[in-house]
């Protein structure tokens, strides 16, 4: 690629960068993500603004090559870390603007199960979609989900389990979250190798996902329904 | 050569391997959880029992009770520094059964993945990953193993560590890779990409694979992929029996004995030579797929419409290993690398 010009982030104009950035999120470049981060937020963009509208969008690209078979793990791992790149200089920035949230998730891997690649996964997606993530890691019982959701206030609780042993325990912490009148109070969501839409239905989820991608898209779906059916209440 | 596996891989046809361990074991009372290879040392009758399980059945070759028997694994139980004694046991236990049986049957000594993402992706180095896959190793050869057995593995980086580590422990291997995304594996691979991988390894497998993955016409369909490359070298197909279900708080696989017959019928005429299965596949089922195997005629070479009539659809339109066509998804289009 030697006989490629150069590109200057600098000097392109506004829309053309945010064109760029999107590329260089696909590709997985870090730096160049910083770089143009700094860029947008010299020429008076919002820390709002560049997240929404470069990265989240440039990750919204990522999410559905990965839905549709066209990019795989090791792909979206590298737009992940390049996504945490400009994250890192945002986030202050996006806390001291008041900026709006898109939302809150807190996920773990179920009891009995020490898988947790595919959550991270989503941990990782989800972030790269502006969501706040709280990660409890994996082997959670039901009252640490407890525990964490009275902490955190999330809108989101998401489980993950590899096992096809360790999945059935997903409908005990949704059964014990309605005994206690709280399972409307979040949106559940479920996902694992092994599990499926009829299963998700069967435990009383809100939504199987069968990857991270479409976690996002789920995540982001059922969370402004939940806003809407609260502005009409 | 004058390893077990190569002999009696020279005098026959196809060789029967196994089927499930975790379904078998949970069935005997394994709680979600627990690591299964704890019980190489606190259960051993029920150990044997699950062996004798596939052999009575008339597999020619099972693996051991040791698929998470790597550090890493065994960390999350604090049980790392069991690592030689329980693959040893795990061995040695398989041995026992083996050698009772009345006939030759392989010991095939199972490791399965570290469960980490390697460098640069993740934090696993490959001096690491060797490592742990060779004290693995050197535990299964004490306990007598005939053949190393890595499988599940989705990264190529991590089939090379398995591959240099059974050279450091100078044992024969087999490899086999789950392809359980779009036809590929979690990391991509396709099925040629795994063809070509294997052939150019140092230390090169008795026979290469794949198991587990998305049921069993999935795993045909990468069979073939194998195949299309021109391998001469020995297929493995080891796939679970259906898709799981749950019913009524408990998870079923929802493949019959029947459909598992019909699978390794199939698996044999696509080129397999060691055809088992994985995940849910029980006794019943491998009496069934031994029946098929030896009362049904080898057929022609079946397509994937065959497959799909016989046994069933694919989780995806296209597995990665197909011309270019309509059908074919493509990356995001201008992409650029900068200099740098």
């Amino acid at each position: 690629m030697s006989d490629e010009e150069e590109i200057i982030l600098a000097d392109l104009s506004d829309d053309e960068l945010v064109e760029q950035m999107m590329d260089d999120l696909y590709d997985g470049l870090r730096e160049e993500i910083e770089e143009s981060v700094r860029i947008l937020l010299d020429r008076g963009w919002t820390p709002y603004d560049i997240l929404t509208k470069a990265l989240v969008a440039g990750m919204t690209i990522v999410g559905h090559d990965f839905r549709d078979g066209i990019l795989f793990v090791p792909e979206v791992l590298l737009a992940a870390n390049a996504m945490k790149g400009g994250m890192a200089i945002l986030k202050p920035l996006l806390v001291e603007t008041g900026a709006p949230r898109m939302g809150k998730m807190v996920i773990g891997t179920v009891k009995g199960d020490i898988h947790d690649i595919g959550k991270n996964l989503v941990a990782m997606m989800m972030e790269g979609a502006g969501f706040e993530v709280v990660d409890m890691g994996i082997n959670n019982a039901v009252e640490a989900y407890l525990e964490m959701l009275e902490r955190e206030q999330p809108d989101i609780l998401g489980m993950s389990a590899l096992l096809t042993t360790t999945m059935p325990y997903m409908k005990v912490v949704i059964d014990t979250l309605a005994a206690k009148g709280l399972r409307d109070e979040y949106i559940v969501l479920v996902g694992g190798a092994p599990l499926n839409e009829e299963f998700g239905r069967a435990i009383g989820a809100d939504a199987y996902c069968r990857d991270a991608a479409v976690a996002v898209e789920t995540a982001k779906t059922l969370v402004a329904r939940k806003h809407n059916q609260m502005a009409a209440n | 050569m004058t390893d077990a596996l190569t002999e009696l891989l020279a005098t026959r046809d196809w060789l029967l391997a196994d089927g499930a361990t975790g379904t078998n074991l949970f069935n005997m009372g394994l709680q979600s959880g627990d690591a299964p290879e704890l019980w190489n040392a606190d259960e051993p009758e029920k150990i044997r029992t699950l062996y004798r399980g596939a052999v009575d059945a008339g597999s020619d070759l099972f693996l051991t009770n040791t698929f998470g028997g790597n550090a890493s694994r065994l960390k999350l139980h604090s049980a790392e520094a069991r690592v030689h004694e329980l693959n040893r046991l795990g061995a040695e236990l398989g041995r026992e059964v083996a050698d009772a049986s009345g006939r030759r049957v392989i010991v095939a000594g199972s490791i399965g993945p570290t469960g980490e993402i390697m460098a640069p992706m993740g934090s696993l180095t490959h001096a690491l990953a060797v490592e742990m896959f060779h004290e693995q190793a050197e535990g299964l050869k004490a306990g007598g193993a005939d053949v190393l057995w890595v499988e599940t593995i989705s990264a190529s980086e991590e089939y090379k560590a398995a591959a240099e580590a059974a050279a450091l422990a100078g044992m024969p291997w087999c490899g086999t890779m789950s392809f359980d995304t779009a036809g590929r594996t979690m990391m991509g691979l396709t099925s040629a990409a795994m063809a070509q991988m294997v052939d150019k390894l140092a230390h090169k497998p008795l026979a290469f694979g794949a198991n587990c993955g998305v049921g069993a016409s999935d795993l045909l369909r990468t069979v073939l992929g194998f195949v299309d490359t021109g391998t001469s070298m020995p297929i493995i197909a080891k796939g679970n029996a259906g898709i799981p279900k749950y019913v009524d708080g408990h998870i079923h696989y929802d493949g019959t004995p029947d459909l598992m017959a019909d699978y390794a019928v199939l698996a044999r005429d696509c080129g397999a030579r060691i055809i088992g299965g994985c995940c849910g596949t029980m006794p019943d089922h491998l009496r069934a797929m031994r029946e098929a195997l030896e009362t049904r005629a080898a057929g022609p070479r079946p397509d994937l419409e065959t497959i799909k009539t016989r046994i069933g659809g694919f989780s995806s339109a296209v597995d990665g290993t197909e011309a270019d066509g309509p059908d074919t998804p493509a990356r995001r289009g201008n992409r650029r690398r900068r200099e740098s």
